[in-house]
């Protein structure tokens, strides 16, 4: 079992403020792996360290291997990153977006075109692919965002609240695609407020206030709390949570 | 191709996407300046008819006469003589009522017979600059046709000499000055406005994260944002100096090349403004305002384009050193109507560039303060 997240300790503080607190966890390959915690919880700047955003004040961290203090760059060229807010452009065509992203990804322009193809014919977007993104429905923006977050076949993606504002159906369709990249040994870690998706995860962690203070499989959680869903975990974590979104 | 430079070529190319798509920028990055010139050219070098003029003859002789006929007779001007004083024509262009006096002194006559030159004085209203312009010139051709009519000017004779004199604006700014200084605004608005709100809106999207989180290095952000604007401006400039030179006849009188260099380094300098603007700007609202009045503002009032530096307090003085567009504004007047060299205007280029790479640096280290 190959180990593509490690982090020790890790830490970032903003002067006085320790917004991650040591955090330690570990992520095998084809994992997915839910990372929870309610607003202000700290989730989002851990993130930033792991993807090379910003740089940890403590602790050690590495992602493919490589660390991430002094390799960025190599992390960089073997993640993907979707964002919450999708991260395609509007004004530009869906075969424009696939072809900018590819390209910076460093894809040649066979490759490209032949990506391309498959993609929008696997999302049925195949008539769509010379309209404006700003045109297509938010479900397929959605699946679009993560075929060209994944498009460079990258070891790990990230996902930062990807489902946002989608339909259950579009949301288990999304899914399913999350499924069929993890089969091909694809690690996907995500973030999400969703409990009922925190089931679909092999193993989360939820961080309160900075920590983590529950790292483990759904099941073996439910078991920990005493409860009958991922909803009551998370509430009984963050009942002792002190940090809100104020 | 090396990764790094196809991946630039990607991103410049979808920069180009954006910014070709996107109408309202458009009509401003082409129809602004284009529209300026016209409206302004044109307005400013109308052909003149019946303008109101003065005739002021303390000779009257035959030969004072003679051009006051011929002046009277040209459908240019509208004559009113007058044997009075100066004080008449201050009070006519003070009025309004007249834009050019002509005044022929005592021993006109007598003065071309014996000396084979005399002088005739010319007064304009420079208020309005182009006609005044326009006006002169016009006595100017007349004198002489009335000269090579009815004299022959022998070897050193200077015949009649028309003497100018400009009220009121002795600096003359008028379309000569225009021009420059329609190139320096038109290019700091593009330049640093476009580009601050280019970088910005990423950030807003969000797809700004994205890029940093791709192995795209976050300097090659900027430069694929900056180089789309960088074309574009040097079209402006081109397309402004094209009808600068064909429609309103103002020609280049130095090296056009050199022009063409001085636009490109204030470009850049602009270019670096406006991704210093974008590393503090939330939104694009923000960059557009700080824009607008941090730039713009200063540089209309300090350029010297609308008023000139030499008149203002001194400490106003000092601040338009500050204005990038005033050592611009500069050097395209000094190469465009003096035809100066690069030896006459290495200081202002020193400075502008100087200004860019200060620019450049500091918003460098403070994009890359933000990422950690």
């Amino acid at each position: 079992m190959e180990t593509v997240i490690k982090t020790e300790r890790l830490s970032k503080h903003f002067g006085n403020f320790i917004a991650v607190n040591e955090i330690t966890f570990n992520v095998e390959r084809g994992e997915i792996f839910g990372f929870l915690g309610a607003n202000g919880a700290g989730k989002t700047t851990a993130m930033r360290m792991l993807i090379g955003l910003s740089k940890p004040t403590s602790g050690a961290a590495s992602i493919a291997g490589f660390d991430v203090y002094r390799q960025t760059e190599q992390i960089k060229r073997n993640i993907g990153y979707m964002s919450q807010r999708f991260s395609l452009y509007e004004d530009l065509t869906v075969m424009e977006n696939i072809r900018f992203f590819g390209g910076i990804y460093g894809l040649r322009e066979k490759m490209l075109k032949a990506k391309g193809e498959k993609i929008v014919n696997e999302l049925g977007l195949a008539s769509e692919r010379n309209k404006l993104v700003a045109s297509i429905p938010l479900g397929w923006k959605q699946k679009l965002a993560f075929s060209v977050a994944v498009l460079h076949d990258p070891k790990i993606v990230f996902l930062d609240e990807p489902t946002g504002g989608v339909d259950p159906l579009t949301r288990r369709q999304f899914w399913d695609l999350i499924y069929a990249r993890t089969l091909e040994g694809m690690t996907v870690f995500i973030t999400t407020h969703y409990m009922d998706e925190a089931e679909y995860c092999n193993r989360l962690s939820i961080m309160v206030d900075g920590r983590i203070n529950a790292l483990g499989s759904p099941s073996e959680l439910r078991q920990q709390y005493a409860a009958s869903s991922m909803d009551e975990v998370f509430f009984k974590l963050a009942r002792e949570a002190r940090r809100t979104d104020n | 191709m090396p990764a790094s430079s196809s991946q630039l070529l990607t991103f410049i190319r979808k920069e180009f996407a954006h910014v070709l798509r996107d109408r309202k920028t458009l009509l401003i990055l082409f129809g602004l300046p284009i529209v300026q010139i016209i409206i302004f050219g044109f307005a400013l070098t109308n052909e003149v008819k019946n303008a109101s003029i003065l005739a002021v003859d303390y000779a009257r002789d035959e030969v004072s006469s003679e051009i006051i006929s011929k002046l009277k007779a040209s459908k240019y001007f509208d004559v009113e003589t007058t044997s009075s004083s100066h004080l008449d024509i201050l009070s006519g262009f003070q009025a309004g009522s007249a834009k050019l006096a002509v005044v022929f002194p005592e021993n006109f006559a007598s003065d071309l017979r014996h000396f084979n030159s005399a002088a005739l004085q010319v007064i304009t209203d420079g208020s309005d600059p182009n006609t005044a312009n326009t006006l002169t010139n016009y006595v100017r051709s007349i004198v002489i046709d009335y000269q090579s009519e009815n004299f022959t000017t022998h070897g050193n004779a200077s015949g009649i000499r028309a003497e100018v004199r400009m009220l009121y604006n002795p600096q003359l700014k008028g379309a000569h000055n225009f021009v420059p200084g329609v190139m320096a605004l038109v290019l700091m608005l593009i330049c640093v406005m476009m580009t601050a709100v280019s970088i910005v809106r990423e950030k807003e999207l969000g797809t700004m994260e994205v890029l940093l989180v791709s192995p795209f290095k976050p300097e090659l952000v900027i430069l694929s944002k900056a180089i789309p604007y960088l074309i574009l401006s040097l079209v402006n400039v081109a397309s402004i100096l094209f009808l600068s030179v064909f429609v309103l006849e103002l020609p280049v009188k130095g090296s056009v090349a050199l022009l063409f260099a001085e636009s490109t380094l204030f470009i850049f300098t602009s270019l670096a403004l406006g991704l210093f603007i974008s590393v503090r700007a939330q939104t694009q609202q923000t960059a557009m305002l700080i824009s607008l009045l941090g730039m713009l503002l200063p540089t209309l009032l300090f350029s010297g384009f609308m008023f000139p530096i030499e008149n203002m307090p001194k400490a106003l003085q000092i601040i338009s050193n500050v204005v990038p567009a005033r050592w611009y504004y500069t050097i395209v007047k000094a190469i465009m109507i003096k035809g100066l060299g690069i030896g006459a205007l290495w200081k202002e280029t020193l400075i502008l560039g100087g200004m860019g790479m200060f620019f450049l640096v500091v918003s460098l280290k403070n994009f890359k303060i933000r990422l950690a």
